[in-house]
């Protein structure tokens, strides 16, 4: 029997790295950069919002910091990549690899307990909010509103700027965008977000530990592929619901792959195998594709393609 | 309104394959003139544009533009003034935007983007009027996106984004050379009809030597980073491909190994 609270847990983490998801599809799909930033932004929100309280700061402060500090590392990354032209695969690596010594410093251990600390889910029961549905409410309208103002964003002047640096830098910059600076905001904003769900995730699970960033740009690919799958993104809307429901719908394949057997550990090789499945599709079926026409071309069926043709009716 | 003075760059300097790619190149635009490029194969006639539009900065020379100097802004500081086209049709659009959206950032060409909504109501009316313009019916279709477009249509998006903010400058560079020969037509004629419509003053590179008589006002022929020949007026009216031709070995003195490029007509 899965017992319904053990349901509830994988709801509330596919919410609450819903976040992460969202920051992911910001980099992957918007702005089409592949930051690795993210297993190093995602430990750093962690460790300062957890070293911050652990010093007697209020939770809901320490956890507004550290995205913060979540821009400044994805905006690192940005700079790397524009203005000292190095790789964006190689740039986000440099940092996260950074971040692995700055986390420590933070941290100034490689774990921090939360257990005993106040959270802001025990400031949530001090206002009067159930412990038992806290999390999940704190959560879901986390999400629910991150999605909703990243939705705006990207229809806002400055937002269709990113997304036009995302499909087509050229044309973008005839128009007087200096792109450099759109990819150093956006992988900014991007890395907040990461940082602040790692913020969150830390108070939630109880602890801040140094580790807990490895795997994390995958996992939250693979949310945004599979919630691009279920839902076909037509608009920014569903693509940002997609990354959300993707999150959850991934939690939840990680509570039943982990009920079926699975030791935890090999849930990233799962993982990875899913992400390279989905990245691969295109390339197969296009593959499969090519062999059929070969074949059909054997059999003269060849049909010759005439596209770009401007329709003639004035 | 555009005056280009002594424009010198060499790509890959002091290396065996570094050549001038401009070689002192001078050129005055009055407010209103509509000059075809011509030349054969790496003239340095797309470097000419490029160089214009700040996509790199040329090694010696300026440029001014109606009385401002950019020589020393990037490409996207120079974008208040200038409008430009491509060649591939894909490069003037953001396929995965809406046609609204393409529209919105081109009207803001130049502008400081803020927070305030990509694409206003009242600007939707007026999207639908310009769009009217082209006669393909896109002007029911804002919320497409331009990726569903073909390459003509695309093209002729571009032109209207290059132009819906009116730039003191627009540059096109073989801009109808990806289409096949009656959409190119179609292209060509929407981008006299626009250049009309707002007095632009325009710099238009082609490889089509009838195209570059029967569209502007003047004419110049590029040759190994040099403007070889510069026609206009009534001189100009009267000529004809062989003409112009001629007039090209003249000044040169000698024959062109690729005639075929240029008289592609
Ligand atoms: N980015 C570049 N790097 C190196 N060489 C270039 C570059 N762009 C153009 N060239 C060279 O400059 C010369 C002029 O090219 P271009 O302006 O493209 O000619 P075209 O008149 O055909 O448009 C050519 O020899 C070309 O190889
Ligand atoms: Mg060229």
């Amino acid at each position: 029997m899965i017992s319904l609270g053990a349901l509830g847990g994988a709801l509330e983490q596919g919410l609450v790295y819903a976040v992460m998801a969202l920051g992911v599809y910001l980099t992957f799909r918007v702005l089409n950069f592949p930051d690795l930033t993210v297993d190093g932004s995602f430990p750093l929100g962690a460790a300062v919002a957890a070293k911050l309280i652990c010093s007697g700061v209020d939770p809901v402060l320490a956890t507004a910091v550290a995205p913060v500090l979540g821009f400044v590392a994805g905006a690192t990354t940005g700079v790397l990549n524009t203005k000292l032209k190095i790789s964006g695969l190689l740039a986000g690596i440099l940092t996260m690899t950074a971040l692995y010594s700055v986390n420590l410093r933070v941290m100034g251990r490689a774990n921090i307990p939360l257990l005993r600390s106040p959270t802001i889910l025990t400031t949530l029961r001090g206002l009067g909010i159930p412990g038992s549905i806290a999390a999940l409410l704190l959560f879901l309208s986390c999400a629910v509103a991150i999605k909703l103002v990243l939705d705006a964003f990207l229809r806002t002047e400055f937002g269709l700027a990113l997304r036009a640096t995302g499909d087509n830098e050229v044309m973008i910059r005839s128009l007087g965008v200096n792109t450099d600076s759109m990819k150093i905001v956006g992988l900014g904003l991007s890395n907040a977000l990461v940082a602040l769900s790692g913020a969150m995730v830390a108070q939630y699970q109880g602890f801040a530990d140094i580790g807990m960033g490895i795997g994390m740009v995958v996992a939250g690919l693979a949310s945004v592929i599979i919630g691009g799958a279920i839902f076909a993104p037509t608009s920014i809307g569903l693509a940002t619901f997609g990354a959300v429901a993707g999150s959850v719908v991934y939690r939840f394949a990680v509570f039943f792959a982990l009920r079926l057997g699975f030791a935890p550990t090999d849930l990233k090789i799962v993982t990875a195998a899913l992400v390279v499945i989905a990245l691969s599709g295109p390339a197969i079926r296009r593959a499969s594709l090519g062999m059929e026409r070969r074949r059909a071309a054997g059999h003269g069926k060849a049909e010759a393609s005439s596209e770009n043709v401007l329709a003639r009716n004035h | 309104m555009v005056k280009l003075r002594h424009l010198r760059k060499t790509f890959l300097p002091g290396t065996t394959s570094g050549r001038m790619a401009l070689c002192d190149v001078s050129l005055d635009l009055a407010a209103g003139d509509f000059v075809t490029i011509i030349g054969s194969n790496g003239a340095g006639k797309s470097t000419l544009l490029n160089a214009v539009a700040g996509v790199f900065p040329v090694d010696e020379g300026t440029i001014i533009i109606d009385g401002q100097d950019v020589t020393a802004l990037p490409e996207h500081g120079r974008a208040p003034v200038i409008g430009r086209v491509f060649q591939d049709p894909m490069q003037g659009t953001a396929g995965s935007m809406s046609i609204e959206e393409n529209l919105a950032m081109a009207a803001r060409r130049g502008e400081r983007r803020r927070l305030a909504r990509g694409v206003a109501q009242k600007d939707r009316k007026a999207f639908r009027d310009y769009l009217a313009l082209l006669g393909l019916g896109l002007e029911n279709r804002l919320a497409d996106p331009v990726r569903l477009l073909s390459g003509g249509q695309r093209q002729a998006l571009a032109l209207l984004m290059a132009t819906i903010k009116k730039p003191k400058l627009l540059l096109l560079d073989e801009h109808a050379a990806a289409l096949d020969p009656r959409t190119a037509q179609d292209i060509l004629a929407l981008t006299d009809r626009l250049v009309k419509r707002h007095g632009l003053t325009v710099m238009m590179v082609t490889h089509n030597l009838r195209h570059a008589l029967a569209f502007g006002n003047r004419t110049v022929m590029m040759h190994e980073g040099e403007i070889v020949l510069d026609v206009g007026g009534p001189e100009r009216s009267g000529m004809t491909v062989a003409d112009l031709l001629e007039r090209f070995h003249a000044t040169r003195g000698e024959r062109l190994a690729d005639d075929r490029i240029l008289l592609e007509v």
